[in-house]
């Protein structure tokens, strides 16, 4: 896997297509002389301790191919620099280390594995080393030929900076914005950049760090709340972020006099008025009064209704989430080819048994829920999470939920699973979601517009703007991919919402209320839950005790997993022609719950299909965008149009489809992640299947019995 | 012009796979009367437009014509026979609905007005595997219930009155559905329908075989079995080595099952290695010998100068192989067959595969459990033998292609597993068959006219559900087709539409494509003359079932990957009765729009080049016509594909 990888990046013609791994390699191809074994170093990184002659190795069923090279810990990752000339057999590969967020754990090979969970080394040091990273990538490392002191330090030095908490200054972020000068740090990069600077300023990512920012997003959903800004010196609560947006209906004495327990925040406000809220935590029975406060504040943003909706009863709690995804990371984390298929062998049950998937389907259900208090009954939603990691969930969904709804956003099934992926790294280490570096995002797979709400969800972070230091953000993707593979982030087929503002913007809303006058919506849904503040005791009891889905359940309902309510939502939306920038659902049945291959199988070697895979199809789109782009132009010289909403109509994805178009038969289903080397290759065959089916064969008798029917004449 | 919106939905489908002989086919009485109250409180709480929801079937041609009345449309040569008035049809999906059931000698047609779009479910009867019927007392008087149990993954419920002064219409639907055992014509001979395309024409195997370079120095096209009476399963035409002697061949059909002898099927156009298929020799419990059979492998052997070896992949699992030697059948012996290399393909037979699409069927139809729904599928072991094909299509074509060794390919008759192996290597190995009309020409070829046994895998026409000869053996090569089309969507000319319409007509009996088991009986019933072809259909509007993504691979081999992690149930096909399996995003769809804007713009670039050449006269007139269709507000949502 790694020598195929490695030998991708240095053979390949397009180097920008392998520097997924990490922006120095690009530079590194460029520079056609090294003569110490030293990769550039980011400013700010520093080489801890470092090995020569370390023999970095694949393993598959008959052979152990490897390559001698020196491997390297930093202040910021793992690297290996091959000893081989750089136009043969290249390997370099990094990996970044943040205090454990990237590399997750380390094996050691002695005769048996070994987990390695830091602090437990002393003076030894094993011959082998694999490590796991977090976007499971594994590599293999022998230590046997490197010298003895060299393998101690540098097994010590990685499991001391991976694995063992540190503080937080110790990031690597912090080292490295100290010796960036932002903005300008993108600039000294001359290599990695290169387009026009209002591309780059139209492009530039609302950071919710100023009060505008706010205000802006509010004007745009059209809502109807309150900006505070009390909090900027963490007075009001060290919990909460700087900015917030609270029902107008909340007081100031409101957010003081509770330290901003329980305080409803804004998220987004649906075109009819209604908003969607939500809450850190449910308040304790003596602060009654202040929930009942809250509700009432909520309530009176749209029509005097709210519903509640408690995450923590209705999803998965955060260690059943971790341990699910620890099951389900171990799929892809594999060591050999034997390994591969005889996990193979299991792979849907195992895919059941993990519980990942269910859990994604159980959060999309919620968000369709929610989706359609909103859209059918325009009823405020307040959301609430018992704890604080649960707080970070709903950030999630919140800030996902206005992209469905968003007229922006291209829906996609993967938007739901990047989100998803991203509960666990916000379970697993909250503090750390500004890193200038994650080496590979988890929303790399280029076309998805996943990034988008990604980008909104981090941008929310309470912790973004904690520091007295302005951290690079991930969403300056210049300091980490240059402009051709920052193509690969966008969608070919994304079409734009149409030029005509204002017209389409009308023709939303009759759509909408027709959804109201479905004659279902009367059978299907209760009455609408409006209230006023002298019933605010009552309602209290009621939301006390039911919860959203329950009111929902109608008695057909057969399926104890998804409410009828949330099918019948579903399908009278499937009915209705679909509107790219209107409302998105995602289907919610089981097989429409697939497993991300993009993200989770690419290191696999095993999984690759030279030439297939999504990259064709997106090659051949790109090749006519192309095309139609040319064409365009051409019109343009003759000075006519002809108007068209695509995409296509930008500059910028003409660049991709080029490049993908050129080569498309030889891509891999890995694409970009990995490069074949060439198109003829072994086809990978099946080990060990044919003993381990045999067994499988249920239908004994059926399978004894005379094959291919048998003769004729026994037949009726 | 108008945007090709591929609106029609294929025709109605359906396969064999009734082989529960044990248990009860229609349930219980209690589990009828608790459908039927269930479907009653839910339809009168949902109502929401289930227009296509269950995938209509309009005949081939008049697919746009929106049905407004109650009017059955008709395709020519269709008559009705039965109509039926206040009908409960108990939809899983939608609820009860109440309409008129009508009988043709095509197909079942139910249609509601009672909601907002009409309502219409449309069953070829072809597809249906069996008919029951049972009364359900406690819905008022005299209701009774009827079951279709489909072959396409479906099984609709109708209950009804009964009324003495009308025919039964089970008993018309049954005479018609099962015409072979009521003496009746297919209604592939009573279609009169006229395509401008001759789809008989697709086929012409020398010509298929000049393709391939044949015959050469060392393969021969013969004409022994031109009446068929060397082998009556072959076809007339078949391609053996150039050196072999009259007498010894005639002891190698001797010691070859059913006489049905290696022959060639694909010749690499570089290495001269072959895929060349067989039925089991006759070795039986004595491990006979045929020096004939020997000589004739070595000579195929012989033929291809890069190798000094022959692969033999017996497809079947190697403990049944021996048990085949104890009824006279068997596999060649390494010690006897000098250079041959013997390996067992481990695939599980027609039974076990009838068996996994039952099971099949029970997880997808009608409502599916979404929590366990991986393992469902998994227990029905259906995408582990899709897997187990691809696996040995692709040692197949591994071996010719980076080996340079011709192979052979067989099981016990070598019309099943065979036939799935040969055309499913030669689709990874030979681009010409991942076009519309190539894999149409391998269909003819490798499937039809080497005798795969259509008649008794799907039952055309039989009402003898239960016979184990049924097994869906097609459909298990058309989904592992779909798969590699998954795995590679720009290398195949085809669409997934193309794959769903050849299933369900491999049902419908509306052409004569699938009828009959051999070449030599359609002759006999004069197939060519009597029916019309399926391609004649196809052919005659190919730009719907045109892959818009497609890109000619030229010569590349395709290897799937044959892991279970890049296999998925093909859902497209076999969930797609639920309203709510459609796609959401039709990519395709975007990119038609897309082919057709560029054609749009392509053509006002070439006006507008015309009109400056000619004059600089009126250069504004030509940009009124500005249709958008790249707009996607109008199209409907839920094509099939």
């Amino acid at each position: 896997m790694l020598s195929s990888l490695g030998s991708a990046a240095g053979k390949s013609a397009k180097p920008s297509f392998v520097s997924y791994v990490t922006p120095e390699e690009i530079k590194s191809e460029k520079e056609p002389s090294r003569k110490e074994k030293h990769p550039d170093l980011l400013p700010g990184e520093v080489v801890f301790c470092s090995a020569s002659t370390v023999l970095k190795y694949t393993q598959d069923d008959l052979s152990q191919r490897g390559v001698f090279g020196a491997l390297l810990c930093t202040n910021f990752r793992v690297s290996f620099v091959s000893d081989e000339a750089p136009t043969e057999e290249m390997v370099r590969t990094a990996v970044t280390l943040n205090n454990g967020q990237f590399d997750r754990s380390l094996h050691r090979y002695e005769d048996k594995k070994k987990l390695i969970t830091g602090g437990l080394v002393k003076n030894k040091y094993p011959s082998k080393i694999i490590i796991h990273c977090k976007d499971l990538r594994v590599f293999q490392f022998s230590l046997t030929f490197a010298k003895e002191e060299d393998a101690k330090k540098i097994f010590q030095g990685i499991v001391h900076h991976c694995l063992e908490p540190k503080s937080l200054r110790c990031l690597f972020a912090f080292s490295y914005c100290e010796n960036t000068s932002y903005p300008e740090g993108i600039g000294n990069d001359s290599t990695l950049c290169f387009s026009p600077p209002e591309v780059q300023r139209k492009k530039q990512t609302v950071m919710f760090d100023s009060v505008e920012d706010w205000t802006q997003d509010m004007k745009r959903t059209k809502g109807n709340c309150r900006v505070v800004s009390e909090n900027s010196n963490f007075e009001l609560s060290p919990k909460l972020p700087q900015l917030f947006i609270v029902p107008t209906n909340v007081s100031d004495e409101d957010l003081t006099k509770y330290q901003g327990k329980g305080l409803p925040m804004w998220c987004w406000s649906h075109h009819s008025g209604c908003g969607l809220f939500k809450t850190a935590s449910i308040p304790l029975v003596q602060e009654d009064n202040v929930f009942c406060r809250m509700l009432t504040a909520v309530a009176h943003n749209h029509l005097y209704s709210v519903k509640t909706e408690d995450l923590s009863d209705t999803l998965p709690t955060v260690q059943d989430i971790q341990l699910s995804y620890n099951k389900f990371k171990q799929f892809f984390l594999i060591d050999n080819t034997t390994e591969f298929w005889m996990s193979d062998m299991k792979w849907f049950s195992s895919l059941d048994n993990c519980g990942w998937l269910d859990i994604i389907r159980q959060c999309l259900q919620k968000a369709v829920e929610v989706v359609e208090c909103l859209e059918k009954e325009n009823t405020n939603v307040l959301i609430m999470g018992k704890d604080q990691l649960f707080e970070e969930g709903c950030i999630l969904f919140d800030k996902g939920w206005p992209h469905i709804l968003c007229p922006d956003i291209l829906f996609d099934i993967y938007i739901f699973f990047t989100l998803l992926e991203n509960v666990c790294p916000t379970m697993t280490l909250v503090t750390e979601v500004n890193s200038p570096y994650q080496p590979v995002p988890y929303t790399l797979y280029p076309h998805t517009p996943s990034l988008t709400v990604c980008l909104s969800w981090q941008a929310e972070s309470p912790y973004t703007q904690r520091g007295p230091l302005n951290c690079l953000t991930v969403w300056d993707w210049s300091v980490q991919f240059d402009c051709k593979a920052q193509d690969l982030f966008t969608n070919p087929l994304y079409t734009e919402k149409p030029k005509q503002d204002t017209s389409v913007r009308k023709s939303y809303r009759p759509k909408h209320l027709r959804q109201l006058s479905l004659p279902s919506s009367a059978f299907k849904t209760p009455p609408k839950k409006g209230f006023f503040k002298d019933e605010a005791d009552n309602l209290k009891k009621i939301l006390g005790v039911k919860r959203l889905s329950r009111w929902m359940l109608s008695p057909s309902s057969d399926s104890p997993q998804t409410s009828s309510s949330v099918r019948e939502f579903y399908e009278a939306w499937q009915t209705k022609p679909l509107d790219y920038h209107g409302l998105l659902l995602p289907c919610l049945d089981g097989p429409s719950i697939r497993v991300w291959m993009q993200r989770y199988l690419r290191w696999i070697h095993d999984v690759q299909i030279l030439g297939g895979g999504p990259v064709a199809v997106l090659s051949k789109i790109s090749e006519i965008l192309g095309e139609v782009q040319e064409l365009q132009r051409e019109l343009d010289r003759y000075g006519c149009t002809l108007t068209s909403n695509h995409k296509g109509a930008r500059p910028r994805a003409k660049t991709a489809a080029v490049i993908a178009a050129r080569s498309s038969v030889r891509l891999s289903s890995s694409f970009p992640f990995v490069t074949s080397r060439n198109w003829s290759f072994k086809p990978a065959i099946p080990t060990s299947l044919l003993q381990s089916l045999m067994v499988t064969g249920m239908a004994g008798n059926l399978a004894n019995r005379e094959d291919d029917g048998g003769d004729p004449e026994s037949l009726v | 012009p108008s945007l090709p919106h591929s609106s029609r939905p294929p025709p109605s489908p359906c396969l064999p796979h009734s082989s529960r002989p044990s248990s009860s086919p229609t349930g219980s009485h209690v589990e009828w009367c608790k459908q039927l109250i269930a479907a009653t409180i839910s339809s009168q709480i949902s109502s929401v437009p289930a227009d296509t929801a269950s995938g209509d079937c309009k005949p081939p041609r008049d697919g746009t014509k929106q049905v407004q009345t109650d009017e059955v449309p008709l395709v020519p040569g269709e008559a009705i026979k039965a109509v039926a008035k206040d009908v409960m049809y108990i939809c899983p999906f939608t609820g009860l609905v109440t309409g008129t059931l009508t009988s043709t000698n095509y197909k079942l047609y139910f249609i509601s007005l009672e909601r907002d779009t009409p309502f219409i479910l449309d069953v070829n009867l072809g597809a249906i595997s069996r008919l029951e019927t049972i009364s359900v007392q406690s819905h008022g008087e005299n209701t009774r219930g009827m079951e279709i149990v489909c072959k396409d993954m479906r099984s609709p419920r109708f209950a009804y009155k009964e009324d003495a002064s009308q025919p039964e219409i089970v008993e018309v639907l049954a005479k018609h559905t099962f015409p072979l055992s009521n003496d009746l014509p297919l209604f592939a001979f009573l279609y009169k329908e006229e395509f401008p395309v001759d789809g008989w024409k697709v086929y012409d195997p020398m010509a298929e075989y000049k393709r391939q370079g044949l015959p050469n120095e060392s393969w021969t096209i013969s004409k022994m079995n031109s009446n068929y009476e060397v082998c009556d399963t072959y076809p007339a035409l078949v391609v053996i080595p150039t050196s072999i002697e009259d007498d010894d061949l005639k002891r190698v059909v001797a010691f070859r099952a059913r006489h049905r002898i290696p022959v060639l099927s694909w010749i690499h156009p570089e290495s001269q290695a072959t895929i060349v298929r067989s039925s089991q020799p006759l070795v039986g419990p004595s491990d006979r010998r045929c020096k004939e059979d020997e000589r004739y492998l070595q000579t195929i052997m012989d033929a291809n100068a890069q190798s000094h070896k022959l692969t033999i992949f017996d497809a079947r699992q190697s403990s049944m192989a021996d048990n085949n030697k104890a009824k006279d059948g068997g596999y060649e012996s390494e010690s006897f067959y000098p250079n041959v290399e013997l390996n067992f393909l481990e695939i599980p037979n027609i039974h076990v595969m009838r068996e996994s699409l039952r099971k099949l069927k029970e997880v997808v139809y009608p409502s599916i459990d979404e929590a366990h729904w991986h393992s469902a599928v998994d227990q029905t072991h259906w995408l582990e033998y899709i897997r187990l094909l691809l696996t040995g299509a692709v040692r197949i074509a591994d071996k010719l292609e980076s080996g340079k060794t011709s192979v052979m390919v067989h099981c016990s008759d070598g019309w099943d597993r065979t036939t799935q192996l040969t055309s499913l290597a030669m689709l990874m190995l030979d681009s010409h068959y991942r076009t519309l009309r190539g894999f149409q020409v391998l269909l003819e070829k490798e499937w039809i006219s080497f005798g795969h046994k259509f008649a008794a895998r799907v039952g055309h026409g039989d009402e003898n559900h239960a016979n184990s000869e049924r097994s869906p053996l097609f459909i298990q090569f058309i989904d592992c087709v779909w798969q590699m089309n998954r795995q590679f969507p720009a290398a195949f000319e085809f669409n997934e539409l193309f794959l769903i319409t050849i299933l369900d007509h491999l049902y419908s009996c509306l052409f004569g494509t699938f009828l009959y088991d051999s070449e030599q009986e359609r002759v006999a019933k004069e197939v060519q003359t009597k029916t019309v072809s399926l391609w004649s259909y196809i052919n005659s509007q190919p730009e719907d079932f045109t892959n818009p993504f497609y890109v000619d691979y030229e010569h590349h081999v395709l290897y799937p990957l044959a892991s279970v992690r890049h296999l998925e149930l093909w859902t497209g096909y076999y969930v797609r009765w639920n309203p709510r399996m459609r796609p959401q995003m039709p990519v395709h769809q975007n990119l038609k729009e897309l082919l057709f804007l560029r054609a749009e713009l392509q053509r006002k670039v070439e006006e507008l080049e015309r009109e400056a050449s000619s004059s600089r006269g009126s250069l504004s007139s030509s940009s009124e016509h500005t249709s958008s269709p790249s707009h996607s507000g109008g199209t409907p949502l839920h094509t099939i594909v």
